[in-house]
């Protein structure tokens, strides 16, 4: 079979010889003595295997950097609480139909998720969907990305305005090993500061703001600044029916603050530089 | 004609049947008067009522999220478990209420028991109780609330009341009985993961962290 050469122009624009003679050739190892590596011979079959594995490569490792973004990107957490099995308590509206507050935690961190999104903040999800999510799970989704800010949000019919929760976890000195199920002591007072930041926010959207510290499994577990937002029913203010957290206006303005507050949050350099306690 | 041996057997059971109602009679009243001996006995006075005493409760506000404090006369019973008891079902009463500012069904009787027993450290989770601390009376206690099935499944769900529904009796527990400084949770004898879906009951609580200033938000 006679030995036909081809010419291929490289990015150098330096033309290099293929030599099909042989079915993988090298260049520096050609009796021209070429000293760049280059395949001199490539098949049909191997012509269309390469391009293939570099699709699938990188369409392997998209997922892997949307789950572990770069440590120096602002970075918020959103836990929609509850889902699957897990309804949560029940919400009715004005015109008395029930709504699970898993639908009501998922719609805010949906929306929530698309204000950041179109503001340049890096965004992680517990859920996406109504599927099931244990509280260790979240947590672990949490704590990969070295997040700036962890909110965990949920839906309630008792109380009114905006419910803000801290763990109340004792504050305890940061060290390389957190236990799992105290996590968040070492940065329960950055959440603290986070809470504060989200009250003036809301306060200035004209809403009602109760700020408190629990005990919720899911937080507590977070090595971030992590706080649980709890929507009650709009106080009544004169005649107006108020709002409740079922109300898709509402859940708006709520996220409208509350991407405020991040955006706050995110502008205070001295707290968000110290991304460790 | 009646003949003879007849006539004598009529007289001799005539009198065995005087003789057996006379011994009937006499056993009679002897049962009665036995009888009523036995009801001399039965004590007639009115069972001993514990003395009204000064107890304070903690009672959560679900408007503005606080816990406030109400002083009320109780007859509060000696023992320190059935005290506890006492104090929380008060509180859980009020809370059945209608018109409360905490609304929870179940009353009373959604405390099953109250059990006190000695406390560890802050994270008694896993240490066992020190000796010194089993032997003393006055050291501080751990109280366990044992809650019934009925009470969680009828708790309103939602973070802030039902933290406040822990808070209000931790409070109310430390403040009648000073001792007491960390509680635990059971329902039904056994562990739960949560009260309605979001308060942890799988931890320790500190009555120090749940008792407020007055009127300030725990």
């Amino acid at each position: 079979m006679p030995s036909t050469d081809r010419k291929i122009k490289t990015a150098g624009s330096r033309i290099l010889r293929k030599n099909s003679g042989c079915p993988i050739h090298f260049a520096g190892s050609s009796r021209n003595g070429w000293d760049s590596i280059i395949p001199t011979k490539i098949s049909s079959i191997q012509r269309l295997f390469v391009p293939i594995l570099a699709s699938i490569l990188l369409a392997l490792s998209i997922p892997a950097f949307a789950q572990a973004p770069s440590p120096n990107r602002f970075t918020v957490v959103l836990d929609a609480a509850h889902g699957g099995d897990d309804t949560g308590g029940t919400l009715k509206d004005s015109s008395g139909a029930v709504t699970p507050e898993k639908t009501i935690t998922l719609a805010l961190s949906v929306r929530l998720r698309s204000l950041l999104a179109a503001r340049g903040i890096t965004v992680v999800t517990t859920r996406e969907s109504d599927a099931t999510v244990d509280d260790n799970r979240r947590a672990e989704i949490a704590n990969r990305p070295g997040a700036q800010a962890c909110l965990s949000l949920h839906a309630t019919q008792t109380g009114s305005g905006i419910h803000i929760f801290a763990s109340s976890l004792p504050p305890a000195e940061p060290s390389r090993i957190l236990p799992w199920k105290t996590a968040q002591a070492a940065w329960v007072t950055r959440s603290l500061a986070l809470a504060g930041d989200l009250n003036s926010a809301l306060l200035h959207a004209g809403m009602t703001v109760t700020l408190g510290r629990t005990a919720l499994t899911s937080i507590d577990s977070m090595a971030c600044p992590a706080v649980a937002i709890e929507i009650a029913p709009e106080a009544a203010t004169g005649s107006a029916q108020p709002l409740g957290p079922s109300d898709t206006a509402y859940q708006t303005r709520v996220d409208q603050a509350l991407a405020a507050a991040i955006l706050e949050w995110r502008s205070n350099a001295a707290r968000t530089e110290a991304l460790h306690p | 004609m009646i003949p003879r041996h007849q006539t004598v057997l009529f007289f001799i059971l005539l009198a065995a049947s005087i003789v057996m109602g006379t011994v009937l009679w006499q056993l009679r009243a002897r049962a009665h008067e036995r009888l009523l001996a036995g009801m001399e006995t039965t004590p007639t006075e009115a069972p001993l009522v514990a003395p009204p005493e000064q107890a304070t409760l903690y009672f959560a506000n679900d408007a503005d999220s606080s816990l406030m404090t109400e002083v009320l006369s109780l007859p509060l019973p000696p023992s320190p478990n059935a005290r506890a008891r006492a104090v929380l079902g008060k509180l859980l009463d009020l809370y059945a209420m209608p018109n409360a500012t905490h609304p929870i069904p179940g009353g009373a009787a959604s405390v099953s028991q109250v059990f006190l027993l000695p406390a560890t450290d802050a994270d008694a989770t896993s240490t066992p109780p020190s000796p010194a601390a089993k032997s003393t009376d006055t050291g501080p206690q751990l109280a366990v609330v044992d809650l019934t099935g009925a009470f969680v499944a009828n708790h309103p769900s939602g973070l802030e009341t039902e933290t406040l529904t822990v808070l209000s009796i931790c409070a109310t527990l430390h403040a009648n009985l000073p001792r007491i400084t960390q509680v635990r949770f059971m329902v039904d004898g056994q562990p739960r993961p949560t009260l309605a879906g979001h308060a942890d009951l799988t931890r320790t609580y500190l009555t120090a962290d749940a008792v407020p200033t007055e009127g300030t938000h725990p």
